[in-house]
């Protein structure tokens, strides 16, 4: 599904990825894991197309296409997803009807009908109540005075109604407690299926206890420098990073088409 | 003198009782002349141009031409329309409504002459309304009655055989304890270049209440002139929409004097622009007694080569104690080649007074606009919601067929903003 070959990406004149590659199959959980700087959210904003992000070399191929030639609305209908790390508060758009016009548009794209409220509607429930989220959310503004977990939780929400194909969480887990950390992994996991992938982007291995992971990569200094199965994250709970400090070597190849 | 004033000062028919104030507004024009660049109050509107043009005094066939106009929805207590300054009959509509009393001035001229001698305003606009008045109307409601539905004034600039140059005086009266809604609807039928000057005063009573909505969708090509000025008697209350997104050339002077203990003037505006629209919204709030109150959000939308000024300026006078006066302006610049000036003022001359204002201008925010876009939303419509949202700030507690006019006005006007409902 997913096929970063060699990434060179530059933030602001400095070099943040210095050669990642990374390869993720349908139905696969990856999670990325590394030291603070060492490029995860990075990895996420590329992947999802934000600006100042400048790729100076290698490639990205999703599903048989180049994704850096599309822009976030095309990447996003066709079915990438990024849960922002800090995700957006917009003053005066009413979620339900930023999901719907999201949803809408992305429907559009792909040539698929158009949802009227009624089915919308329908559609929104069914999620709100796999995530146990309450109605009351969708008559806010997009974030706007939610709480950092509540954000987190409409990030996940959104993944549900969305239904993307390659979903990024962007450190979904960080300022979550255990119930909305478990939440959030709940509606995950109810979203795993053959068809979709997940890249997990986190600092921590709590995480990882709930949304287990088909594969597990070490980013350090802008590279994948160690790739495992699950137990790579417990080892790295152990020893820390520095046990893989000085690693620059990329990891074999193949590793991470391993799960 | 310039062209301008040329061709609108000379000899007309008009009733002989207008004459008097006609010729002392001419002679008070010709000594002053318009403000010119060096007029601090016209700093950031140029009136060059505009002395360049001549237009034509009178209706030029206005008073019979059909006219097409998109009135407002929802009910009304009564509409009066005037098409280039002239009470139109069978375009407006009035029935008996208790405590409500509606007095056309255009037929009796006595009566529009004293109130054209009756201040405000002692500057060149409010001279040349003076001199080009040909009807004027005067709405009373009376102390204690409670007017349901809004009364609807709607000016409509219309063609004419020339670039017509007109004029209208309004009077708006609350006795003691009276409420009032009131829509002024500015509106162009077809495009045109005329030249507007109105000057409406407010009169507020003790404790009286006026709900006021200023809907200004003028025509594309047209100068639009307006003066409102608000005196706000004990426990009056003003409450005021403004909404500017039409006309070439616009001002506003916005002057309210809060002179009696404990009145609240409450005001959200916005103005959106584009092409080479130049907007100029000039406030002046005074707070003359004890804890009294303003509260002014107002917001502004530049898109292309478009220019929009706001001067929001507050004095709380001696012995305003215990005043609250609070005035905050966002502005939006859509395009690079778009400009917003805002300059808040405040001067204090009382103790124990609550202030604050503040004022911004800044551009689309990326985050934002990047996170509606990674949800799907192409980066036009992303613009649009973030454009809507922005203005919607300040148009809560319109009424909502009211507000979903605007909203599409807005969408209209601006090819930036959408309808988010």
């Amino acid at each position: 599904m997913l096929k970063i070959d060699d990434l060179h990406v530059r933030v602001a004149g400095k070099e943040i990825l210095k050669g990642l590659s990374l390869e993720v199959a349908a139905g696969e959980v990856h999670a990325i894991m590394g030291p603070n700087g060492a490029g995860k959210s990075t990895l996420g904003n590329v992947l999802a197309g934000r600006e100042g992000y400048e790729v100076t070399a290698g490639t990205i191929e999703y599903r048989g296409r180049d994704l850096l030639a599309l822009e976030p609305e095309e990447r996003a209908a066709e079915g990438v997803f990024l849960a922002f790390q800090y995700p957006v508060e917009i003053p005066g758009v009413n979620n339900t009807y930023f999901l719907r016009a999201a949803l809408n548009a992305q429907r559009r794209h792909r040539g698929e009908p158009e949802l009227d409220s009624m089915q919308f509607l329908k559609k929104v429930r069914e999620k709100l109540a796999v995530l146990h989220l309450k109605d009351e959310l969708l008559h806010r503004a997009v974030n706007e005075g939610f709480s950092g977990g509540e954000k987190k939780r409409n990030e996940i929400f959104q993944l549900a109604l969305l239904e993307p194909r390659l979903a990024i969480l962007d450190e979904t887990d960080s300022g979550l407690d255990i119930d909305a950390l478990r939440m959030v992994a709940d509606g995950v996991n109810a979203m795993r299926d053959p068809g979709r992938a997940f890249l997990v982007v986190t600092h921590y291995q709590r995480l990882l206890e709930y949304i287990v992971p088909d594969v597990v990569h070490v980013l350090a200094d802008g590279r994948i420098v160690e790739s495992g199965d699950k137990s790579l994250a417990l080892k790295l709970e152990e020893h820390g990073y520095a046990w893989i400090a000085g690693r620059h070597a990329p990891a074999p190849e193949g590793a991470g088409a391993a799960g | 003198m310039s062209a301008l004033l040329d061709s609108l000062l000379g000899e007309r028919a008009a009733p002989a009782a207008l004459a008097g104030v006609r010729d002392a507004a001419i002679a008070a024009l010709r000594d002053r002349g318009l403000p010119g660049p060096r007029d601090e109050a016209w700093k950031y509107t140029s009136l060059r141009a505009l002395e360049q043009r001549r237009y034509v005094d009178g209706d030029c066939g206005a008073r019979t031409r059909p006219v097409d106009v998109a009135f407002l929805p929802g009910p009304f207590a009564a509409r009066l329309v005037f098409v280039n300054g002239l009470h139109r009959e069978g375009l407006s509509a009035a029935g008996a409504v208790t405590g409500l009393a509606i007095e056309r001035l255009g037929s009796r001229p006595d009566e529009l002459a004293a109130l054209l001698r009756s201040p405000p305003p002692a500057d060149a606009f409010g001279e040349l309304n003076a001199a080009l008045a040909l009807d004027g109307v005067r709405v009373r409601v009376a102390a204690g009655a409670r007017i349901e539905a809004p009364v609807q004034i709607v000016h409509v600039g219309a063609p004419a055989d020339g670039d017509v140059a007109w004029s209208l005086r309004v009077q708006v009266e609350l006795g003691a304890g009276a409420q009032l809604r009131l829509v002024e609807h500015h509106v162009g039928s077809a495009s045109n270049a005329n030249l507007a000057s109105i000057v409406t005063a407010y009169r507020l009573g003790a404790g009286a209440r006026l709900e006021l909505v200023q809907l200004q969708d003028a025509a594309d090509g047209g100068t639009l002139v307006r003066r409102s000025d608000a005196m706000l008697e004990a426990e009056a209350a003003l409450d005021l929409h403004t909404i500017e997104v039409g006309a070439q050339l616009a001002r506003h002077d916005l002057v309210v004097g809060l002179a009696g203990r404990g009145a609240r003037f409450r005001s959200r505006g916005v103005f959106a622009l584009h092409g080479r629209q130049h907007v100029d919204t000039r406030l002046a709030v005074t707070h003359l007694a004890r804890d009294t109150a303003c509260d002014i959000a107002w917001r502004g939308v530049a898109d292309q080569r478009s220019r929009g000024v706001f001067h929001g300026a507050i004095t709380v006078a001696a012995g305003a104690d215990g005043a609250d006066a609070q005035l905050a302006n966002k502005n939006l610049l859509l395009s690079a080649q778009a400009e917003i000036d805002t300059q808040p003022v405040l001067e204090i001359h009382a103790d124990e007074v609550k202030a604050a204002h503040g004022a911004t201008v800044g551009q689309l925010d990326e985050r934002a606009l990047f996170y509606l876009r990674s949800r799907g939303l192409p980066l036009d419509l992303a613009r649009r919601v973030l454009v809507a949202a922005f203005c919607g700030a300040v148009l809560d507690g319109l009424e909502p067929a009211l507000r979903a006019h605007v909203d599409a006005l807005l969408a209209t006007r601006l090819p930036q903003a959408e309808v988010l409902s």
